[in-house]
C-alpha cells in the first residue's frame, strides 16, 4: 500500500529481512509548522474515517469481504460469527462494586441514552446494537469523585451482543473500570457521555481466556470543559479489537486515551481510534504502546485524528510505540492526521516499532543483572508509562504482575 | 591483593567503511586501591578501552587479555563481568522509561549479592548517599536517568558506585559537564568509595581539574589506540601545560 504524505505506515510493504522485523518509524512530525504543496493544511488519509457510513442497522452495511478499510488488518474469517451471526442479547452477568452516587440499571433501546454518544461504523458494531435486548445505563452524579468496577467472567463460547451507556452528570467525577475474564466471543458497544464539566476516567482491561474473541467499539462525547481520560489494557484473549472514537463537539472538551498491550504468540490485538475534534480550543493526547512477543503475535493500531474546520485552537498529538521481542511478531501502526484548518495550537504525531534497545539492556547488564532480568525490567518498564496513568495503585500493581507473568509464560525471552 | 590486568589489547569496531582497528595492544596493570588516571585526545580509544573491559557487544576483542586476579574478564557475558567486580561509570548514562531508581538500585544490588539487601539498611544507606551526593530524595523514585541533567546523570554513577562496592571502576569522563561545586561533590563521593571498599579506578579524563581532587597513583597518556606514555601525577600537570602535540606528532609519523 502507498501512504500518503504526512502519514507514517508501517505494514506489509515494509521491507523487512528478518520475518517479523517490523521496525523503524517516524520522529515526532509537528504539522502546524510544515508547507504544504497544496497551500492548504489538508493532509487526505487513506480514507477519511469521518467519512465512514454509519448506521445501527447491519443491513444498511455491505457484506464485509476484509479488504475495507475497517476490516483489513482484522482476522475476518474467525470473526464472522460476530459480523453476520445471530447474537445472544441477553443481559450479560457482572458483578459489581460501586459507589452510593452511580446508579446501574437496564434500559430499554428506546431510551434517549441509547445513541446519544454515536452509532456503529461497521457490521459487527451494528449487528451487536441491533441485538442487545437491554442496555446497562451507568450514571455518575454529584460532585465528590466516585468509582465502579465491572467484572465480568465466564461468558461462554456462544456468540453475544451487549450494550453499555455511561453518563456522566454535569461537574460530575468518577473512574469506571471495567474487568474482563474468562470465556467470551463478544460483540459490544460501549457509549460513554460526558456532560459539561465532568470528569471520567474510563478503564477496560482485557485479560479473557486464551481463546476468547472480544470486538468493542467505545464512542464518546464530550461535553464543555469535560476530560476523559480513557485507557485499554489488552493481556490475554485470541482476538481483541477494541476500536475507540471521540467526538469533541464542546468548546474546551479534552481526551487522554491511553493504550497498553501485551501480544503473546497467535494473538491478534487491535484497536482503531478515531479522535474528531468539532469544536474550538479542544485537546487530544493518544498514547498507546504495545510489546510482541512469540510466533505471529500481531498487533494492529490505527489512530486517525481530524482536526476540522471549526476546531481552531486544537491541540493534538498522538503516537504509537511497540517493542517487538522476538522473531515473527508484526506490529502494524498507521497514524493519520487530517488538518482543515490552519489555526491550531498543535498536531503532531509518531509511530515507532523496534526491538530492544541493545544500550538500555548494556547498561542494565552492567550492573549485574541478567540479560532475562534486563529484558524483563524494560517491557515492564515501557508499559508501565501506561499502567501508572490508571491511578490506582492495587489494579496497577495487579496489571503489573500480569504483564510480568506473560513475560514468564513465554519463557525464554530471546 | 587484588589485580585487573589489562594486556595487549587489541579491539576492532565494525563501521560502514569496514572493520576499523582502535586499540592497538594496551597494557595497563591496576592493582587494589590505586588510583590510574588515563588521558588523551578526542577519538584516541578511551571510550573503547572502557566499553570493551566492560563487555559492551559494539567491540570485537582481535587480541590480547584482560584478567581480575587471573580470571579472564573477555570470556564472560556483561553481567557476569559486573558480578567479578567491575564497574563502568558511563560517559553517556542511558535512560530506562519506566524503571525507577530504587527499583534499579534493588534489582541490580540483589543481583550482585545474589539476595535482596535487607530493606531497611538498604534504604537508609540510599539515603545517606544520596544525601552526600546532594540528591534530592524525589529521584528515588523517578525513571532511571529520564529527564536528568547531564551533573545528575553522573551524580547518579557515582550514586551506583557508592551502593554496588565494585571492586574495580572506571570512571569515563565522569568531570564533563560537570561545574565546580558538582566536581567536588561527585569527586568527594568516588574518594568516599574508595576509601570504604579500597577499590581501584581506572580515571578517563581530558582535565586535570579533578585531579586536584582525586590524586592519582599514575598518569597514563593515551594516544591513538595504546598508552604512548606513563609517569606519576606531575605528568598530568605536564599534559596540562603543554598538551597533546608532542604526542600527535610521534603517532602521525608511525
Ligand atoms: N561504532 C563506531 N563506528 C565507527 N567508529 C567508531 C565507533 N566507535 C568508536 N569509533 C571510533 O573509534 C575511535 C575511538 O573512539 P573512543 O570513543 O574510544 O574515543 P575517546 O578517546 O573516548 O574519545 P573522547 O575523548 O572524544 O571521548 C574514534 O575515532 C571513534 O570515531
Ligand atoms: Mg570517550
Amino acid at each position: 500500500m502507498s501512504a500518503p504524505a504526512g502519514t507514517v505506515a508501517l505494514d506489509e510493504a515494509t521491507p523487512s529481512s528478518t520475518p517479523g522485523a517490523v521496525t523503524g518509524g517516524s520522529e515526532p512530525a509537528q504539522h502546524g509548522s510544515k508547507a504544504h504543496s497544496d497551500g492548504g493544511w489538508s493532509l487526505i488519509p487513506v480514507q477519511t474515517r469521518s467519512e465512514r457510513f454509519t448506521s445501527a442497522d447491519p443491513g444498511a452495511f455491505a457484506a464485509v469481504t476484509g479488504f475495507e478499510p475497517a476490516w483489513k488488518y482484522s482476522p475476518v474469517a474467525k470473526l464472522r460469527p460476530l459480523i453476520d451471526g445471530e447474537l445472544d442479547g441477553s443481559a450479560i452477568e457482572h458483578t459489581l462494586e460501586k459507589s452510593d452516587e452511580i446508579t446501574v440499571e437496564w434500559i430499554g433501546r428506546a431510551d434517549a441514552r441509547v445513541a446519544s454518544a454515536g452509532l456503529p461504523e461497521e457490521k459487527a458494531s451494528a449487528n451487536a446494537w441491533s441485538s442487545f435486548d437491554q442496555a446497562l445505563a451507568i450514571t455518575v452524579s454529584g460532585e465528590e469523585a466516585q468509582s465502579l468496577t465491572l467484572a465480568r467472567s465466564m461468558l461462554g463460547g456462544a456468540p453475544r451482543a451487549a450494550h453499555t451507556v455511561i453518563t456522566a452528570a454535569k461537574h460530575s467525577s468518577a473512574t469506571i473500570t471495567f474487568l474482563n475474564t474468562g470465556s467470551a466471543r463478544l460483540s459490544e458497544n460501549v457509549e460513554i457521555v460526558l456532560e459539561d464539566g465532568a470528569q471520567l476516567t474510563v478503564v477496560s482491561i482485557q485479560q479473557w481466556a486464551d481463546d476468547a474473541i472480544h470486538l468493542a467499539s467505545h464512542f464518546a462525547r464530550i461535553g464543555r470543559d469535560a476530560r476523559l481520560k480513557h485507557i485499554i489494557v489488552s493481556l490475554d484473549g485470541a482476538i481483541i479489537r477494541l476500536n475507540t472514537s471521540v467526538h469533541l463537539d464542546s468548546e474546551g472538551g479534552d481526551v487522554e486515551l491511553y493504550g497498553a498491550y501485551f501480544v503473546s504468540a497467535a494473538q491478534h490485538i487491535e484497536q482503531q481510534v478515531f479522535v474528531d475534534h468539532v469544536a474550538a480550543n479542544t485537546k487530544s493526547r493518544v498514547t498507546y504502546k504495545g510489546a510482541l512477543q512469540g510466533r505471529d503475535a500481531r498487533s494492529v493500531w490505527v489512530g486517525d485524528v481530524l482536526i476540522r474546520q471549526t476546531a481552531a485552537g486544537t491541540d493534538s498529538y498522538e503516537q504509537n510505540r511497540n517493542l517487538l521481542l522476538t522473531e515473527g511478531a508484526r506490529a502494524d501502526s498507521i497514524p493519520n492526521l487530517e488538518i482543515e484548518t490552519g489555526d491550531i495550537a498543535g498536531a503532531g504525531h509518531a509511530s515507532a516499532s523496534g526491538r530492544f534497545d541493545d544500550e538500555q539492556l548494556f547498561y542494565l547488564q552492567a550492573r549485574g543483572i541478567s540479560e532475562q532480568e534486563a529484558r524483563r525490567l524494560v517491557v515492564r518498564g515501557f508499559l508501565a508509562e501506561i499502567v501508572q496513568k490508571i491511578g490506582a495503585t492495587e489494579l496497577e500493581s495487579r496489571l503489573a504482575e500480569a504483564i510480568e507473568g506473560a513475560l514468564v509464560h513465554e519463557g525464554a525471552l530471546k | 591483593m587484588s589485580v585487573l590486568a589489562i594486556s595487549d589489547l587489541h579491539v576492532s569496531v565494525e563501521t560502514d567503511q569496514g572493520v576499523k582497528k582502535i586499540l592497538k595492544g594496551v597494557d595497563l596493570t591496576v592493582n587494589e586501591g590505586e588510583i590510574h588516571a588515563i588521558m588523551g585526545p578526542n577519538g584516541s580509544g578511551k571510550s573503547t578501552l572502557a566499553y570493551t573491559i566492560a563487555g559492551h557487544p559494539k567491540y570485537h576483542v582481535e587480541g590480547g587479555s584482560v584478567t581480575l586476579d587471573g580470571r579472564e574478564m573477555l570470556d564472560l557475558s556483561v553481567d557476569e563481568r559486573a558480578r567479578a567486580g567491575l564497574f563502568l561509570a558511563m560517559q553517556y548514562p542511558v535512560e530506562i522509561p519506566g524503571v525507577s531508581v530504587s527499583n534499579f538500585l534493588r534489582t541490580a544490588k540483589t543481583a550482585l549479592d545474589g539476595e535482596a539487601p535487607p530493606l531497611r539498611a538498604w534504604i537508609k544507606e540510599i539515603r545517606e548517599s544520596m544525601t552526600s551526593l546532594r540528591m534530592d530524595k524525589t529521584f528515588a523514585e523517578r525513571n532511571v536517568n529520564e529527564g536528568f541533567s547531564g551533573g545528575e546523570k553522573k551524580r547518579h554513577e557515582i550514586l551506583q558506585l557508592e551502593l554496588l562496592k565494585p571492586r574495580f571502576a572506571i570512571l569515563d569522563e565522569t568531570d564533563s559537564g560537570l561545574d565546580v561545586d558538582a566536581l567536588k561533590i561527585v569527586s568527594e563521593g568516588i574518594n568516599r568509595a574508595k576509601a570504604n571498599t579500597g577499590l581501584g579506578l581506572l580515571l578517563i579524563t581530558h582535565y586535570t581539574r579533578i585531579l586536584r581532587y582525586i590524586r592519582p597513583d599514575f598518569v597514563h597518556v593515551f594516544v591513538d589506540g595504546r598508552v604512548a606514555e606513563e609517569g606519576g601525577p606531575e605528568l598530568a600537570d605536564r599534559l596540562e601545560n603543554e598538551g597533546y602535540d608532542r604526542f600527535l606528532a610521534d603517532a602521525s609519523i608511525a
